[in-house]
């Protein structure tokens, strides 16, 4: 019994917390304040260093109603605006709460010293976005992500959590019915933590490295989705991947690189090789602006029909704002393109392609406090799904973070606080789990490369699970992926347990499996055109489907179980309000 | 509505989206030669990869493809690759750079190579600890104000603000600086990274909080003599010296170096001289 | 220009260091040659002041002889550029190694000669005196309006009017003193280097404006720093020249 050998011999930590957070992006930043506010102990685990996670990407801004440039703008348009965009998929509570708390939470940045651009009148500066109705997005420049992370960074480093960076965790602890802590280890040295928690907040992003041409890091990997997933928890929404409608194209090293929205906002116009401004074929009224999956279909399509540029792209011109005015408003994008690509974007257009971004779906959480169905797990950001339904707008993942971060946060406080329950667990659990972990390091023999492994994945998701979909090519896909499931005992690893990416790709491997899977299975089960969710062997919109949200959660023989859930009709207050708007258009 | 071709979803002529792993893009049939610094805190040596050349290519991407194919234990931190989270930090031919932000071909005819950050100690290949800083971070007190957000604040009183704030945390002129990389005053000195953040703490029109007495004497600003060394290597271009160090050094002269306050102060008996003017 | 700049950094490290001694190095000799050694070629000139012997002071009799009239004045450009923020960069790196240049190799080398690297103090022993680089700027101000003053006079020779390419070149060379000058980071500071809100205080939008102008001018520091010195080195030259006879004076006007 080699494999409990492993595990028995192996020392480790004990790290005792209230709450653990396991991510140290937006979400996870704010959830920590929120609890350290209410005096717990609160330990946050991220995968990378500190402020580096995927949050400093957005460029964009925070939509929240504000009102500063165009004081018509409410709430009820924020709600509405989300809703519509995610084609009434959304988990309308949620979006009540997301929309009504949206603007105390980019005030509150504000008295945490983040600096967003002002307005004439000394007010925070809004500019459009896809989608919204106003001028929504306050925002500094095109990196109110980085500012974002920058101030809850700053404000975290204050309060008294300890914060494990460069640590991974691997497996959720539970007693009973409970989770109560989880198993991690540090990339610096290879040795393993069990952390004991009374509560266990997720806040560990997307998975869109499970594709090739993705604006998402290394670390977008969804390890806090199956971990939840493996923990009981279920999960919502899974066929619905956001592909951003303008990533680079050329050169190929920075092929899926973000572009962002912002270019667009500002101005930006999309034309295809002829010089034609192709977005009035898809929606005229609202061109460039309109919604993610328009624009990114729009563009797929015309670079299928041969009406794509040089390198396969569509082409962003932003060269009427001159020099002066791009440097004052993307300076970011100005840079990489000059850099990277070596466009001067004040002179000549960009060259762009859809690239996957972001992930709708994932745990689902009670809106008031993002509890999950398993007790004692919470998530929020990008790992919980619900809020954004079948299309995400640009600018509400920013206001999203911090609306449930802080959410999860006071939730996960009220639950301990209520608790009278230890985190200590019985057997052998955090053993058994070291064991598994090492595995692919200690095994020995010849195997498989998780790398190359998680390119052969990433090219099956390409090229089956694209943005454009249809049933027998997801079937084909499907048989893929379970193929690669069948080879994960076999992956090898080489090197010490020192900073070893081999090894961390390795476990990495497994999430991404279990994700494509499941996204494979949920974007069959959803046989229609809905959003990101794109089914060329259906002809549009299924109503009934409107209506249904697939839950997946894992069954007894350790498959995954897929459930049609009705949403429960809106209430009277919200649904009045797309009334309204009817009866006066 | 075009739809495209319903029967083969597959069939994407952009390069970008195509299904196959188009191994050959870009590829000029060159190669590129980096000699890679393997080891941890006990020593190591430089040991040599080939990597084919991809137009465009940066020092990451090769990295990049060496651990995949050649070393898969080769140790390397990245996030974004687009210069926005300044992860990527290493040292090429001796100077701090972005990995990512660096072309292979700006090193035309030269040997490439790749080392980690020196000023700290070195953890295991290009990766090293860089965990001070977060010390250095915490110590330092934060934004503090009285009034309540929303602030009225105007362009004209923040725009200098904007500066400071697009530092990366890529810690690259930490790295440079002489202070801390020759002669070890890490425990007495913040660095540049730090001279920024406090510039724009003690700048920001709504901040309360005076931080010149730790700026002189717990951050060491007068460790820096100014060699600008940081500004040379600073990604985003942020005038590290100029713009941050000298004001907070003309501030700090101010509150202790100046002779005329030094005996106004002695008259008046008062502690500090400083307001808002 | 940007080619000139590329060509310069591909140079190896040292050369920039040793160009900062040999100049400085030069410029220091010339100087003191001049000041202790000619102090009364003032009177000789009958039209131009040399910048060195501007503003002209009488000298004490009783002061000992290697106390000259123009050291008077000297200190305060002297101390001026000797704290100077851009000179201090200079120095430290040409003259202390320390360090040389930035990059690694270069900065092995750094203060080659002291005992431990711990030892550094930076700009916490003796160059905390640098601090009072404010009251030379303070000072400098006297000096530059004298400057200004003087270059008036040279266009009434004899009481007309006329311009002569000696007026010009005394008019350039305070023109590039003054933006050095007016280019300080200590004035910055004076100006609105320490105001938080600008909107917050009296006269806030002069001040701000005036900032902007400083910052924009502080942004070439160094070069003020370099082309003020070299042009007043061969104002100095160009007057000798006249008053040897080697060169005429041409006149434009008058």
């Amino acid at each position: 019994m080699q494999r409990e050998g492993n595990g028995h011999r192996e020392q480790y930590e004990t790290r005792e917390h209230d709450v653990l957070i396991i991510g140290a992006g937006g979400a996870g930043l704010r959830a920590a304040v929120a609890a350290t506010e209410r005096g717990l102990s609160v330990g946050i685990v991220s995968k990378s260093l500190l402020g580096k996670a995927h949050t400093v990407m957005a460029e964009g801004g925070i939509a929240a109603s504000v009102g500063n440039v165009d004081p018509e703008d409410s709430w009820r348009q924020h709600f509405m605006d989300t809703l519509k965009s995610g084609k009434f998929l959304n988990n309308w509570q949620m979006a009540e709460i997301f929309a009504k708390e949206a603007p105390d939470r980019v005030y509150e940045l504000e008295q945490w010293g983040a600096l967003f651009n002002r307005t004439p009148e000394g007010k925070i500066s809004q500019r459009p976005f896809g989608g919204h109705t106003y001028r929504r997005l306050c925002h500094v420049g095109d990196r109110t992500g980085l500012e974002l992370i920058r101030t809850m960074q700053e404000k975290v480093l204050a309060t008294e959590a300890d914060i494990y960076m460069e640590t991974t965790v691997t497996k959720l602890l539970k007693k009973e019915d409970r989770v109560v802590g989880a198993v991690g280890y540090t990339r610096e040295s290879g040795k393993f933590i069990h952390f004991k928690a009374k509560a266990v907040i997720m806040a560990t992003s997307g998975w869109g490295r499970i594709f090739k041409v993705t604006s998402n890091s290394w670390e977008g990997t969804g390890d806090g989705v199956v971990l939840g997933y493996d923990a009981g928890a279920e999960i919502v929404d899974m066929e619905m991947m956001q592909f951003h409608p303008t990533g680079m194209v050329w050169p190929p090293g920075v092929r899926g690189l973000l572009v962002t929205e912002g270019v667009r906002g500002e101005g930006g116009l999309l034309r295809n090789s002829e010089g034609a401004r192709y977005m009035e074929n898809y929606d005229k009224e609202k061109m460039e602006l309109s919604t993610r999956d328009v624009v990114a279909r729009a563009n797929y399509t015309e670079v299928q029909e041969g009406r794509g540029s040089e390198h396969g792209g569509v082409y962003l011109d932003i060269t009427h704002l001159g020099y002066e005015g791009i440097m004052k408003k993307l300076p970011t994008m100005y840079e990489q393109f000059k850099n990277l690509a070596d466009i001067d974007i004040s002179r000549e257009p960009m060259e762009v392609f859809p690239t996957v971004h972001y992930t709708m779906g994932g745990i689902k959480v009670d809106p008031e406090t993002c509890a999950t169905n398993v007790p004692g797990l919470y998530a929020a950001g990008e790992v919980a799904g619900g809020l954004h339904g079948a299309n995400r707008l640009g600018g509400n993942s920013l206001s999203d973070l911090l609306v449930f971060g802080r959410r999860a946060g006071e939730g996960a406080a009220a639950f301990v606080g209520e608790s009278v329950h230890s985190a200590d667990i019985e057997g052998d659990a955090v053993r058994t789990e070291i064991g598994r972990v090492l595995e692919p390091l200690e095994k020995g023999g010849e195997g498989e490369s998780p790398y190359l492994m998680q390119q052969e994945l990433q090219v099956a998701m390409m090229e089956h699970a694209n943005l454009m979909r249809d049933g027998d090519s997801l079937k084909e896909g499907l048989g893929k992926i379970l193929a690669l499931k069948d080879r994960l005992p076999n992956v090898r690893v080489g090197g010490s347990r020192l900073f070893n990416p081999g090894w961390h790709t390795a476990q990495d491997i497994r999430y991404l499996i279990q994700i494509s899977e499941i996204i494979l299975r949920t974007a069959l089960e959803r046989k229609e055109r809905r959003g990101a969710q794109w089914r060329l062997d259906f002809d549009g919109p299924d109503e009934e489907l409107g209506r249904i949200n697939f839950i997946v959660t894992k069954n007894g023989q350790g498959e995954a179980g897929i459930e049609r859930r009705e949403i429960p009709p809106m209430p009277e207050h919200l649904s009045s309000l797309f009334e309204e708007e009817k009866a006066k258009a | 509505m075009s739809e495209g071709n319903g029967k083969n979803p597959g069939n994407v002529t952009s390069m970008a989206h195509s299904p196959v792993p188009n191994e050959d893009l870009g590829k000029s049939g060159g190669t590129a030669k980096l000699k890679i610094f393997r080891g941890d805190a006990e020593g190591g040596q430089e040991v040599e990869y080939e990597v084919p050349l991809v137009e465009g290519m940066v020092v990451l991407d090769a990295v990049l493809a060496i651990q995949a194919e050649q070393a898969g234990d080769l140790a390397v931190r990245w996030n974004c690759k687009a210069a926005h989270c300044g992860s990527c930090s290493a040292e090429i031919n001796g100077r701090p750079k972005l990995l990512c932000k660096t072309r292979v071909e700006e090193y035309d005819g030269e040997e490439i190579h790749v080392h980690p950050m020196r000023a700290f100690p070195v953890i295991k290949d290009l990766v090293s600890d860089v965990s001070w800083n977060y010390e250095v971070s915490k110590a330092i007190k934060p934004f503090q104000s009285s009034e309540q957000a929303p602030f009225t604040m105007y362009e004209e009183d923040v725009e200098r603000l904007y500066e400071p704030k697009k530092c990366i945390e890529c810690f690259m002129c930490q790295d440079v600086c002489h202070v801390l990389r020759t002669h070890h005053k890490h425990p007495e000195f913040a660095g540049p990274r730090f001279f920024v953040r406090n510039q724009w703490l003690e700048m920001h029109p709504m901040d309360e909080a005076d931080r010149l007495a730790d700026l002189k004497e717990d951050n060491g600003i007068g460790f820096c003599n100014i060699t600008k060394c940081c500004t040379e290597v600073c990604p985003v271009d942020i005038k590290i010296t100029d713009n941050s160090i000298i004001p907070l050094k003309e501030r700090v002269a101010s509150e202790f170096y100046d002779p005329a306050k030094w005996l106004m102060r002695k008259i008046r008996g008062n502690g500090s001289s400083r307001n808002g003017n | 220009m940007s080619s000139v700049a590329a060509a310069w950094k591909r140079l190896p490290w040292w050369v920039e260091p040793m160009s900062v001694v040999f100049v400085l190095t030069a410029f220091g000799l010339y100087s003191a040659t001049i000041v202790l050694l000619y102090p009364g070629d003032s009177e000789q000139f009958p039209q131009y002041l040399s910048p060195f012997y501007s503003p002209p002071i009488g000298r004490p009799d009783w002061l000992p002889g290697f106390v000259t009239a123009p050291l008077f004045v000297l200190w305060i450009p002297l101390g001026f550029r000797a704290t100077c923020y851009y000179y201090r960069k200079a120095y430290y790196r040409a003259f202390f190694w320390d360090p040389p240049a930035c990059s690694g190799k270069a900065q092995q080398l750094d203060r080659p000669w002291a005992e431990s690297t711990e030892s550094y103090r930076g700009e916490r022993a003796l160059f905390v005196l640098n601090n009072i680089h404010r009251y030379f700027l303070y000072a400098s101000f006297v000096v530059v309006a004298f400057l200004w003053y003087d270059a008036v006079l040279t266009f009434f020779p004899e009481g007309g009017f006329g311009v002569k390419v000696g007026s010009l070149i005394w008019v350039f060379n305070v023109t590039l003193v003054s933006a050095y000058t007016f280019s300080c980071h200590s004035l910055r500071h004076l100006v609105g280097g320490r105001v938080d809100c600008f909107s917050c205080v009296r006269g806030g939008n002069v001040r701000r404006k005036a900032y902007n102008g400083i910052s924009r001018l502080n942004a070439k520091h160094p070069q003020w720093a370099w082309v003020s010195l070299f042009s007043l080195l061969l104002t100095d030259v160009y007057f000798r020249l006249i008053s040897a006879g080697v060169i005429p004076d041409l006149t434009i006007i008058g």
